[in-house]
C-alpha cells in the first residue's frame, strides 16, 4: 500500500491544493475564453480530478461554474423548490429514483454523448434507470467498516461487530444516515437491504437501541476523521472515505463484511430548469472520456465505471478490495431502491426514537 | 428639533426600508413557515395547505416529547452555569478601573472574531478521548503515580492501575460546556451593564449598617442587578434551545435536541410540514418567556412607583 504511485494520490492535506487549482480555473476573466457560454456544475466536495475543469474549459472554452454539496439530502433540498440555475448534478442511484418520481430530470440526448460507449454495459441497464435515458455511471462503491488493525482483536468480518456486540464498546462510529444505517442492521439480520417491513423496520431500531450506549458516536460523515485520530476504532463508512486515510495511516483497514453490502452509484443527471443544456450533454460527455475519467480515478480514488479510463489505471487501483469488492461480495450486496415517501417518515421516525433513547 | 408628530411622512420614509426588510425577510418566511406547519407533503416536491393539524399532534409523540425535554434541561443547565459564572466576572469587570474595563471587555469579546464552527472544532480537538485535555490529565495522572511510587504508596493502586481518559464529547455534560462556552459572553455582557450603572454607595451602606459580605451580595447586589439577570437568562436561554451545531458536532450524535430533528426534517426525512411545526414551537416557547420577562418588569414598576 505505499509505492510511489500511492503517494501521489490525495491525502487530505493535498485537497486544498487540490481545491485551490479548481478556484483558480473558475475565476479566470472571462475575456481569455471565446464565447462559449458556460455551464453551472454542481458536484460532491473532493470529487473531481484536479485538473479536470481546467482542461475542459481550455479545451471547449465554456465557462464552468463549479459549486459544491455535502450529501444527496442537501442536494435534494435545492432543487426541491425549483433548480436554481444547475445544469449537471451528480446525485445517488436511490436520489434518482426520487428526482425521477417528482419529475426533476431531463432526458439525456444519447447523440451528444458519444464517449457513453465507455461506459461498462454491466451498468447500461440499472433498476433506478431502466435503459440509462436520464443518467449516466460516475463512480460507484461500497459501504464497509474501517477498521484500527492494531486495536482489533482477530478479524472484523460481520456487520455484528457494530450492531450486535460490545466487544468493541465505546470504539464504535456509525453514520448519522437514518437510513443507510438501518438498512444495514436488516441486511446484518439477513434480510434484503430493501425490505421495508413494519416487523424489520422494529426489530432493527430495537437492535440499534441496545447496541447504544456501545456507540461512540453517529458521525456526520466524519467517521473517517474519528478513526484516523484514534477516537474509535471502527468505523461504518463509505469506501473512498477511508481509502483517503488509509493512505495517511497504515494501521486502518477496510472490509466489506460477509452479509453483503449496500452498492451505491453516483451518476450524472440534467436537472430540468438549467440554462446550458449542450453545454452541460458537452461536460458530460467530457468526463467519460478515457483519459479524463482516469484523472478523475486517480484523484477521487473510487471505483470507475469507465472501461477506458480503466485500462489506464495501474494495478494499485484496480486490484484494490477497498476500491473493487470482490465477486461474492458483490453478489450478495443490493443497491438501495427508493422506497417511497411513507417509509422515509417511518424510517426517521424510528431514527428519532433511537436519538431519542438512553 | 421637528417631532414626528408634525412630519410624520418625513419620519415613516426612514422607517420605509427597516419595514420593508422585516416584512420581506423575517415576516413573510415566518407566514410560509406558518403555513407549511398547517400542510401535507402530497408529493416529494409539494407541500398543500390543508390546515390539518397533524404536525402539531405528532409533537406530543413520546420520542419528540423526551427530545424536547433533553433540549429544555440543557438549554435551562447551561443558562444557570453562563449567571452564576458571569455575574462575578460581571462584578469583577464592573468595579475595574477604567483600563483594566478596556482590556477585560475585550478579552470577553474576543472569541466573536472567530467563526463558531471553528472554536466548536476547536473544542473537538480539546475535549477529545484522545484530546489536548485528556492528555494533559494523563501526563498529571503518570506524575502523580511516580510520586506515589516515589514514597512508597505505588502498590496500593489509590490512582487506578491506568489512566482513564474522560469523555467529554457525546456526553449531555459535553453539550452543556459547549453551550456554556459559547453563550457565556452573552450572559456577561449584560450584567456588566446593569452592574456598571449601580451606584455603590449602597454596597458600602450595606456593610456600614452591618451586613456581611455574603448577605450584601444576595440582598443587594443580585437584587440590583436582578433586570440584566434576566435579560442575561433569556439571550442565552433562548438560543440554547435552538442549538443545533453544538449537540451535532460535541454531542456526537448521540445527545441530539429538538433543532437536530428538525433540521432532518428539511432534509433526509423531506417533511417540511412537521419541521416548520416543530420550529414553530420552539418560537412560541420563546414568546411565552418574553411575555413573562414583560409580566416582570411591569411588575416590578409597579411595585417601585408604589414604593416612590
Amino acid at each position: 500500500m505505499s509505492t510511489n504511485k500511492m503517494s501521489t494520490k490525495i491525502n487530505r492535506r493535498q485537497f486544498l491544493t487540490g481545491s485551490a487549482a479548481v478556484g483558480i480555473s473558475f475565476t479566470m476573466p472571462n475575456g481569455v475564453f471565446a464565447d462559449a457560454g458556460k455551464v453551472n456544475f454542481y458536484n460532491w466536495d473532493t470529487y473531481i480530478g484536479e485538473t479536470t475543469i481546467e482542461d475542459f474549459e481550455k479545451a471547449t472554452g465554456i465557462k464552468v461554474q463549479y459549486d459544491l454539496y455535502a450529501d444527496n439530502d442537501e442536494l435534494f433540498a435545492k432543487l426541491k423548490g425549483g433548480n436554481p440555475g444547475y445544469d449537471i448534478i451528480i446525485p445517488s442511484n436511490d436520489y434518482i429514483e426520487q428526482m425521477l418520481d417528482a419529475d426533476m430530470l431531463l432526458p439525456l440526448d444519447m447523440s451528444k454523448i458519444p464517449n457513453a460507449k465507455n461506459v461498462d454495459p454491466a451498468f447500461m441497464n440499472p433498476s433506478f434507470d431502466p435503459g440509462r435515458k436520464f443518467s449516466l455511471p460516475y463512480m460507484w462503491g461500497t459501504i464497509g467498516i474501517g477498521y484500527r488493525k492494531s486495536a482489533i482483536d482477530g478479524e472484523i468480518t460481520s456487520w455484528g461487530d457494530l450492531f450486535d456486540s460490545d466487544k468493541y464498546s465505546g470504539r464504535i462510529a456509525l453514520m448519522n444516515e437514518s437510513r443507510t444505517v438501518l438498512q444495514m442492521v436488516m441486511k446484518y439480520m439477513g434480510k434484503s437491504l430493501n425490505d421495508w417491513t413494519d416487523e424489520n423496520l422494529a426489530a432493527a431500531e430495537a437492535m440499534l437501541i441496545k447496541q447504544k450506549p456501545h456507540i461512540t458516536s453517529f458521525a456526520q460523515d466524519n467517521g473517517q476523521d474519528l478513526l484516523l485520530s484514534g477516537e474509535v476504532d471502527l468505523a461504518m463508512e463509505w469506501n473512498g472515505d477511508i481509502l483517503q486515510i488509509m493512505e495517511e495511516d497504515d494501521d486502518i483497514g477496510y472490509v466489506v463484511p460477509k452479509e453483503g453490502t449496500l452498492l451505491w452509484e453516483d451518476a450524472m443527471c440534467i436537472p430540468k430548469g438549467g440554462e446550458n443544456v449542450d453545454n452541460a450533454h458537452a461536460l458530460i460527455n467530457n468526463l467519460l472520456d478515457g483519459q479524463v475519467g482516469a484523472g478523475i480515478a486517480e484523484y477521487v480514488y473510487y471505483a470507475t465505471p469507465n472501461k477506458a479510463a480503466q485500462a489506464l489505471m495501474d494495478d494499485d487501483y484496480l486490484q484494490n478490495p477497498a476500491i473493487f469488492p470482490s465477486e461474492e461480495s458483490t453478489k450478495i450486496s443490493e443497491a438501495a431502491v427508493y422506497a417511497g415517501a411513507d417509509w422515509v417518515r417511518k424510517t426517521d421516525e424510528a431514527w428519532t426514537r433511537i436519538k431519542a433513547a438512553g | 428639533m421637528d417631532s414626528y408628530k408634525q412630519k410624520p411622512l418625513a419620519f415613516l420614509s426612514f422607517g420605509i426600508p427597516s419595514i420593508a426588510w422585516l416584512l420581506l425577510f423575517f415576516m413573510l418566511p415566518l407566514a410560509i413557515i406558518f403555513m407549511y406547519s398547517f400542510g401535507e407533503n402530497v408529493s416529494v416536491v409539494e407541500v398543500k395547505t390543508t390546515w390539518t393539524l397533524d404536525n402539531y399532534a405528532r409533537i406530543f409523540q413520546p420520542e419528540i416529547m423526551t427530545l424536547l425535554w433533553r433540549t429544555l434541561w440543557i438549554a435551562l443547565l447551561a443558562t444557570v452555569i453562563c449567571i452564576v459564572v458571569g455575574l462575578p466576572v460581571a462584578l469583577v469587570i464592573a468595579t475595574a478601573a477604567p483600563w483594566a474595563k478596556a482590556w477585560l471587555l475585550l478579552l470577553i469579546m474576543l472569541p466573536f472574531w472567530t467563526n463558531l464552527l471553528i472554536r466548536t472544532y476547536s473544542l473537538l480537538n480539546i475535549l477529545g478521548t484522545r484530546g489536548r485535555l485528556n492528555e494533559f490529565l494523563g501526563w498529571l495522572w503518570h506524575k502523580a503515580n511516580d510520586f506515589l511510587v516515589f514514597i512508597g504508596a505505588g502498590d496500593l493502586g489509590l490512582l487506578g492501575t491506568k489512566f482513564v481518559a474522560f469523555k467529554f464529547l457525546g456526553t449531555p455534560g459535553g453539550v452543556v460546556l459547549g453551550i456554556v462556552y459559547v453563550s457565556l459572553p452573552f450572559a456577561i455582557l449584560p450584567i456588566y451593564s446593569s452592574l456598571e450603572r449601580m451606584d455603590t454607595s449602597y454596597l458600602e451602606a450595606s456593610m456600614d449598617l452591618g451586613a456581611g459580605q455574603l448577605q450584601t451580595f444576595f440582598r443587594i447586589l443580585v437584587p440590583l442587578a436582578l433586570p440584566g439577570i434576566l435579560t442575561a437568562f433569556l439571550i442565552t436561554f433562548i438560543p440554547a434551545l435552538g442549538q443545533f451545531l453544538t449537540p451535532e458536532l460535541l454531542g456526537r450524535g448521540q445527545v441530539d435536541m429538538v433543532a437536530n430533528v428538525i433540521q432532518r426534517q428539511f432534509k433526509g426525512a423531506n417533511d417540511w410540514p412537521f419541521g416548520s411545526a416543530l420550529s414553530l414551537m420552539l418560537l412560541y416557547i420563546t414568546f411565552i418567556l418574553l411575555a413573562l420577562r414583560a409580566f416582570a418588569d411591569a411588575a416590578r414598576s409597579r411595585r417601585e412607583s408604589r414604593a416612590l
